[in-house]
C-alpha cells in the first residue's frame, strides 16, 4: 500500500460522499487543483531518480486521471439530480383555463354576399354596385315604372325633400337601378349581379326598413327565358347545396320585365325545422323575367337585337333560409351574442373548391 | 280578391276540381293565397235537439240542458237566455275548436254541474256578430246533420293575389276567362240586358273639365229608376257577398258591390230624392269638403275629380260616394251612375286622402272603358228585378276612352323570347280565348287588344300571355352559355379590398355588425362639423330620420345596447356607405370599429386594463396594411380633420394616418369622454374609421412575378441609443430622422423605451431606440459602426434637437 493508493481511496470516498456540486468542486480543488493533494504528489516526481520516475510516473498520472474521471462522473449524477429537483420545483397546474386569441365573426349577410359572388363568378357574372341614394330616373322611370303607376306607390319609398327643380332623391327601393347604370355604361354582353342595401318604409316582424337584395342581369343576343330558368336553377342548387331541388315558376308582374315570373322552391317544416328542396310547401325565393323592351330602350339598347333576363331576391331571406335564423330584426341590431352565434369565421371563405357554405 | 267556387262556375262551365282550379290559378299568375272550405271549417258542428232545459241549481242565468246529439244524449250547461226545451240548436262536442272564441272545448264543471260540449251562437261560429243568444233554427233537420249543410255553407272561398297589371281579374268573370283560356272549361256567354227605358230621362249628366278630352273622367252615363222598394237582396247574392267578407246591406248597395266583384265594374247609386238638378263630374275647388259614406269628412284639392249636382259635391269620383245622397230603406227613386275615371288621378286622390275602397282599387288599376254602358245596364236590370220600378232611358256625357290598340305580332317571338315551342295556330287560339282578335293571313298578325287589357302594350306582353297559359313548366331549362376554360376573376380591386378588410378585422377579434344607414338627427348632427344631416322627407321613426355621415354613431348605439345587456367587452366593426351628400360620388364606402368595455376576460393571469389609443392605432394599421396601403409611408397626425368634428375625439389621444399631407386613410383614438357620454358610454372607448377609398389603387402589373428577393448572407447588427428630447417632440419625428441618417445600412428603427421621470430635466423625455443595421457585402468594421452612429446622433440632433443621454 503506497501513499498514492491510500490517497486515491480517500479521495474517491470523499467524491462519492459529495452531495452538492459545490462540495464536489471543493474536493476537486483539494485533490487536483494547483495546490491539491494529487498535484502535490505529482510534484514529488521532480525529485525522483529516473528509475523511480519510470515506475512512479505512470502510477501518479493514472491516479490523477482516475480522480478526474470520478469527479466528472459524480458531477453528472449531481447535475442530473439538481435538474430533477429544479423541474420538480417548477411544476404548475396545467389544468388552469386559458383564453385563446379572441376571434371575431363575419355577418351572415356579408357571408351570403360572398357566396353569391363566388357562385355567380363561375357563371361569368361580375359584381356591380351603385349608390343607395338614387334618383327617380334610375329607380323608377328607366325601369318602366311611371309616376302614377300603382306599382310605384306599392314601393313604400323613402324620399328626400324636393329640390328647387321639383325633382327628389330617394333611397333605392330595390337594387334594380344598378341594372340601369350598368346598361347605360357598358356594351353587351353583360352579366352582373348587384348585391346591396335597399330601403322601404315598412317595418313589422318580417320587414325591416333597410334590407339587402341581389339583382342579376344578363344581356346578350339570343338569351331567352329558358336560360333564365337554367341560371336560377343552377344558382339555387349551388346555394343550398342540394342536387335535387323542387322548383316552380309562376307568372307574375314586374314593370321592368316581360314576361315576368316568381320562383318558388319546395320545402317542408317537419318538427318546426325548415328543410329546403323537397316537401309539400312552397317558399317564394325570387322574382325574375325577361328585361322589358322599354327598359332596354331607356338604356339605349336595341330590343330587336338584344334581349336578356333579370332576377332579384332578398339576401337576408336567403341567409335565414340557409342558416336558420327565424327573425329578421336582429340582423341590424349589432347584438354581439347574435353575431357570435350566427356569424362566420373569417377563414370560412366560400370557394369553388371548398364549397359555398360554412 | 275573393270569390267562391259556385260564383266562378256562374261564368265558367267546368268539371275541374277545386284543386285543379287552384293549381292552374297560381300557375297562370293569379296566385292562390288561401282556400277556405266551410264544410271543413264547420265539420265538428252538427244539429242537436234540446229535449229539456232547467234552471241551474246554483245560478239564475244558467240553464242545464239535456240535448240529443249525434254523440247521444248530453248534458250541457248554457248561459244563453233563449235556451229552452224543444229548440233546434248547433252542437259543438268536447274536443271541437270554436273559431269565434279561439278555444278548443274540454269537459267542464260549471258551478258544480258537469257540461259536455257547447251550444253555439252565430258569433262563435264566425257567421255574424250575433251573440244575443245561441242559434235557434226555425227548421227541424235531423239530429247530427252537419251545420254547413243546413246553412248552405258548402261553397269553398278562394282568395287570390292580383298583381297590379291585372285589373281585368278584379271581377270573377275575368278570372273565369283566364281559366277557360288555360283549358279548364268554357267561358259561359254573358248577355248584357237591353234596357230601353220608359218615359222621361228625369235628369241629364254633364262633364266640366278644361281639356276637351275630359281626361279626369272622359265618360259618364246614368239612368233614373223610379218607384222602387229597397229591401234585402236575394239570399243567393247575400250568401256570395257574405262568403267574401262583404257585408250585405240592402238590395241597392248589394247590387253595386256585386257588380263590382262579379264584373270588375264599380257603380254608384244615388237617392234621387236627395239630388238637386243634373249630375256631373268636375275637378274639386280647392278647399271644398264633403262627408263620405264612411262618415268621415274630407277636404279636397284641385287635382281631385268630384261628382256634383246643383248642391255641390256628392262624391269623390272613382273613390267613394257621399253621405248626403246615400240610399236608405226609404229610398223610392234612384239615379245609377257608371263612369270611367282616370287611373293615375284616382290613385293619387286615394293616396292623398288615405282613402281605400273597392272602387278606387279597380279604377286606379284601370277598368274596362268599353263596359261603362253595359255595367249600367246590368245594374239597372238587377234593380228592376229586386226592387221593381221603372227605368228611364240612359243619359250620357263624353265618350269612352277606347284604346283600339293593335299589335303586330309574329308567333315566332314566343320561341325567341322564351325558348318555348308553340305552333302559330295554337298561339293565336290562346289569344282569342282571352278576347284578343287576330287579323291577317300571315305573320305578323294584327292583334286587336281587348279594351279590358290595358296592361297589354307590345309583342312581349302577348308572349307572356301565351307562355303563362301554356304553362311555365313547358319552357325548357337551358344552361347559360359559358366561355370555354376556367371562370375568370370577377371582383374589382375595391371589392377585393373590402373582403380582405372584413376578414382581417374579424380575424383580429372584431365582430361584423350591420346597422341602419339612417339614424336619429341628433346622432347624425353630432358627427357633422358644419352643416346639417341629409334628412328623409318621410321617415318612419325619429330614430331613423337622417342618413349617417359616419359609421360610428350606429356602432356606438350598438355598443351601448351590448353593454346594457351585461357584456363586458364590445368589439364591433362595420363596412358600409356613409352619406356626405346625395350624389353618387358622395356615398363612399367606409369602415369603422369600436372597442369598449374590458379588453379580454378577467383571468388568473392578471388584470385586463382598458382599451387605449394604441389598441386603436394597431388595428388601424393592421387594416390598412391588409388592403395594400403603403403603411411604411404613412404619417401620423395628431389633428383630426375631415367631416368628423374633432370634438368627437380625445384632444390628446387620437390621430390620423395620412398618406401625404391631405389624404387621410384612417382616424383612430379614444373618443372624447363628453362625446362618449352622448351615446351613454362611460370609460375609455377606442375607435377607428377607415377611409378605404383613399388607399391608392395598385399599378396594373404586367406580370404576376414578385421582385427578386436578395437575402443578405451577413447577420444584421443592432445598436441601442437613448436620446433626450423635449417632450413635445413626436417620437415619429425622431424615428424618421434616424431612418434618413443612412438609408443603405439602417433597415429598422424601433422605440423600445420612453422615460420621463426623475433624473431628467423637466419638459424632456428619454426615448430609447434600437437601430438595426444591415451589412451589405462585407461585415461592418468598428470604424463603420462609429461613423453610422455619428450620422444617427447628428441627424437626431439636427432634426429634433435630440441629445444622447449621458
Amino acid at each position: 500500500m503506497t501513499d498514492a493508493t491510500q490517497l486515491q481511496t480517500d479521495i474517491e470516498t470523499q467524491i462519492s460522499g459529495a452531495d452538492t456540486l459545490e462540495a464536489l468542486e471543493a474536493i476537486r480543488v483539494n485533490a487536483i487543483g494547483k495546490k491539491g493533494s494529487v498535484s502535490a504528489l505529482m510534484k514529488t516526481l521532480g525529485r525522483m531518480t529516473p528509475e523511480e520516475r519510470q515506475t512512479e510516473g505512470p502510477k501518479l498520472n493514472a491516479l490523477k486521471r482516475d480522480v478526474a474521471d470520478a469527479i466528472a462522473a459524480r458531477k453528472d449524477v449531481l447535475e442530473e439530480a439538481a435538474l430533477a429537483a429544479q423541474l420538480a420545483a417548477e411544476q404548475i397546474d396545467a389544468t388552469l383555463p386559458i383564453e385563446t386569441q379572441p376571434q371575431g365573426t363575419i355577418h351572415p349577410v356579408s357571408q351570403v354576399m360572398d357566396e353569391l359572388a363566388e357562385i355567380f363568378a363561375d357563371m361569368g357574372f361580375t359584381v356591380a354596385e351603385g349608390p343607395e341614394i338614387e334618383d327617380e330616373f334610375h329607380n323608377f322611370d328607366a325601369l318602366n315604372i311611371p309616376a302614377h303607376h300603382p306599382a310605384r306607390a306599392m314601393h313604400d319609398t323613402f324620399y328626400f325633400p324636393k329640390k328647387k327643380d321639383g325633382s327628389r332623391m330617394l333611397l333605392r327601393t330595390h337594387t334594380s337601378p344598378v341594372q340601369i347604370r350598368t346598361m347605360l355604361n357598358n356594351e353587351p354582353p353583360i352579366r352582373i349581379i348587384a348585391p346591396g342595401k335597399t330601403y322601404r318604409s315598412d317595418s313589422d316582424a318580417t320587414h325591416t326598413p333597410m334590407f339587402h337584395q341581389v339583382e342579376g342581369l344578363v344581356i346578350e343576343e339570343g338569351i331567352h327565358m329558358g336560360h333564365l330558368k337554367g341560371c336560377i336553377e343552377a344558382f339555387v342548387k349551388a346555394f343550398f347545396e342540394v342536387d335535387d331541388i323542387k322548383m316552380r315558376l309562376r307568372t307574375s308582374f314586374f314593370p321592368f320585365t316581360e314576361p315576368s315570373a316568381e320562383m318558388d322552391i319546395g320545402c317542408s317544416w317537419d318538427g318546426g325545422t325548415l328543410k329546403v328542396g323537397a316537401g309539400d310547401d312552397w317558399l317564394e325565393i325570387l322574382g325574375c323575367g325577361m328585361v322589358h323592351p322599354r327598359v332596354l330602350e331607356a338604356c339605349n339598347l336595341d330590343p330587336e337585337r338584344y334581349q336578356g333576363f333579370a332576377f332579384g331576391c332578398g339576401i337576408d331571406r336567403l341567409a335565414m333560409l340557409k342558416y336558420g335564423m327565424t327573425d329578421l330584426r336582429p340582423f341590424f341590431d349589432g347584438d354581439q351574442r347574435w353575431l357570435s352565434h350566427y356569424g362566420f369565421s373569417p377563414f370560412d371563405m366560400p370557394t369553388l373548391a371548398g364549397g359555398f357554405s360554412a | 280578391m275573393k270569390f267562391t267556387l259556385d260564383w266562378l262556375k256562374n261564368h265558367l262551365d267546368t268539371t275541374a276540381t277545386l284543386d285543379e282550379i287552384c293549381t292552374a290559378l297560381t300557375d297562370i299568375g293569379l296566385e292562390v293565397e288561401g282556400i277556405e272550405d266551410p264544410a271543413a271549417k264547420f265539420a265538428a258542428f252538427t244539429i242537436a235537439h234540446v229535449s229539456d232545459a232547467v234552471k241551474h241549481p246554483d245560478a239564475d242565468k244558467l240553464r242545464v240542458c239535456t240535448v240529443e246529439t249525434n254523440d247521444g244524449t248530453k248534458q250541457i250547461v248554457c248561459g244563453a237566455p233563449n235556451a229552452r226545451k224543444g229548440m233546434v240548436a248547433v252542437y259543438a262536442p268536447v274536443g271541437a275548436y270554436v273559431p269565434g272564441i279561439d278555444l278548443t272545448l274540454s269537459k267542464a264543471k260549471i258551478r258544480g254541474v258537469e257540461s259536455f260540449g257547447m251550444l253555439c251562437s252565430e258569433r262563435e261560429l264566425e257567421l255574424s256578430e250575433e251573440h244575443d243568444g245561441i242559434m235557434d233554427l226555425d227548421i227541424r233537420p235531423e239530429v247530427g246533420t252537419p251545420v254547413s249543410e243546413v246553412l248552405g255553407l258548402t261553397d269553398p272561398v278562394i282568395d287570390i293575389a292580383i298583381t297590379p297589371d291585372r285589373a281585368d281579374c278584379l271581377g270573377v268573370r275575368g278570372i273565369a276567362r283566364d281559366l277557360a283560356a288555360r283549358g279548364l272549361g268554357t267561358l259561359k256567354p254573358y248577355d248584357v240586358p237591353a234596357i230601353a227605358g220608359d218615359g222621361d230621362t228625369g235628369r241629364s249628366v254633364f262633364l266640366e273639365f278644361e281639356d276637351d278630352a275630359n281626361t279626369p273622367c272622359p265618360y259618364f252615363v246614368g239612368r233614373s229608376v223610379s218607384g222602387i222598394q229597397n229591401g234585402a237582396s236575394p239570399e243567393w247574392m247575400q250568401r256570395r257577398l257574405n262568403a267574401i267578407g262583404s257585408k250585405p246591406i240592402s238590395a241597392l248597395v248589394d247590387i253595386t258591390n256585386y257588380v263590382s266583384f262579379d264584373l270588375g265594374r264599380p257603380l254608384h247609386v244615388f237617392d234621387a230624392a236627395k239630388l238637386k238638378g243634373n249630375v256631373g263630374a268636375r275637378l274639386a275647388n280647392p278647399g271644398e269638403s264633403f262627408t263620405a259614406l264612411n262618415e268621415k269628412d274630407y277636404t279636397l284639392d284641385g287635382t281631385m275629380t268630384v261628382i256634383v249636382d246643383d248642391s255641390g259635391v256628392l262624391g269623390l269620383g272613382g273613390v267613394m260616394g257621399g253621405e248626403s245622397s246615400a240610399v236608405s230603406d226609404a229610398t223610392t227613386d234612384v239615379f245609377i251612375e257608371s263612369a270611367y275615371f282616370d287611373p293615375a288621378r284616382t290613385g293619387h286622390t286615394g293616396r292623398t286622402l288615405s282613402l281605400e275602397s273597392d272602387a278606387r282599387y279597380r279604377f286606379e288599376r284601370g277598368v274596362d272603358p268599353a263596359f261603362v254602358e253595359d255595367g249600367l245596364a246590368v245594374a239597372t236590370q238587377l234593380v228592376l228585378d229586386f226592387c221593381g220600378g221603372t227605368a228611364s232611358p240612359m243619359v250620357r256625357a263624353g265618350k269612352p276612352p277606347l284604346r283600339n290598340h293593335v299589335i303586330a305580332f309574329d308567333p315566332a317571338h314566343v320561341k325567341k323570347l322564351t325558348g318555348l315551342e308553340v305552333e302559330p295556330g295554337e298561339a293565336l287560339a290562346v289569344l282569342r280565348k282571352l278576347g284578343f282578335c287576330a287579323q291577317g293571313g300571315d305573320a305578323p298578325y294584327d292583334i286587336h287588344v281587348p279594351e279590358w287589357r290595358a296592361d297589354i302594350d307590345g309583342s312581349a306582353d302577348l308572349v307572356e300571355e301565351i307562355m303563362r297559359l301554356k304553362g311555365l313548366d313547358a319552357v325548357p331549362t337551358v344552361p347559360l352559355p359559358r366561355a370555354p376554360g376556367v371562370a375568370k376573376r370577377t371582383l374589382s380591386v375595391p371589392q377585393r379590398r373590402e373582403r380582405t378588410l372584413r376578414r382581417t378585422l374579424a380575424a383580429a377579434g372584431l365582430h361584423e355588425a350591420i346597422t341602419y344607414a339612417f339614424i336619429s338627427d341628433d346622432d347624425a348632427q353630432a358627427f357633422i362639423a358644419n352643416g346639417s344631416p341629409i334628412a328623409l322627407a318621410n321617415a318612419i321613426s325619429s330614430d331613423m330620420t337622417s342618413m349617417r355621415p359616419s359609421l360610428l354613431p350606429g356602432l356606438l348605439r350598438a355598443a351601448k345596447r351590448n353593454l346594457d345587456r351585461g357584456l363586458a367587452n364590445v368589439s364591433l366593426f362595420e363596412i358600409g356607405r356613409v352619406f356626405l351628400g346625395s350624389g353618387p360620388k358622395d356615398q363612399p364606402v367606409q369602415a369603422a370599429c369600436i372597442l369598449a368595455g374590458k379588453p379580454g376576460v378577467r383571468s388568473w393571469r392578471g388584470a385586463t386594463g382598458s382599451y387605449d389609443t394604441f389598441d386603436a392605432k394597431a388595428i388601424a394599421l393592421q387594416g390598412l396594411k391588409a388592403i395594400g396601403a403603403p403603411v411604411e409611408k404613412l404619417q401620423t397626425f395628431a389633428a383630426i380633420s375631415g367631416a368628423t368634428p374633432s370634438a368627437a375625439y380625445h384632444p390628446g389621444q387620437a390621430g390620423e394616418l395620412r398618406l401625404g399631407p391631405k389624404n387621410t386613410l384612417a382616424r383612430f383614438g379614444l373618443l372624447h369622454p363628453k362625446f362618449a357620454k352622448l351615446f351613454g358610454l362611460d370609460g375609455p372607448v377606442a375607435v377607428v374609421e377607415w377611409m378605404v377609398s383613399g388607399v391608392p389603387q395598385p399599378k396594373t402589373a404586367s406580370s404576376t412575378t414578385k421582385r427578386a428577393l436578395v437575402l443578405e448572407s451577413l447577420q444584421p447588427v443592432e445598436r441601442d441609443f437613448a436620446f433626450i428630447v423635449n417632450d413635445d417632440v413626436p417620437a415619429q419625428s425622431l424615428v424618421r430622422a434616424i431612418q434618413g441618417a443612412d438609408k443603405t445600412a439602417i433597415t429598422n428603427v424601433a422605440v423600445f423605451d420612453r422615460y420621463d421621470g426623475p433624473g431628467l430635466d423637466p419638459g424632456t423625455v428619454s426615448l430609447a431606440v434600437c437601430v438595426t443595421l444591415q451589412p451589405r457585402g462585407a461585415s461592418f468594421t468598428e470604424q463603420d459602426l462609429e461613423e453610422i452612429a455619428a450620422k444617427i446622433t447628428a441627424a437626431a440632433e439636427k432634426s429634433v434637437g435630440a441629445n444622447l443621454r449621458a
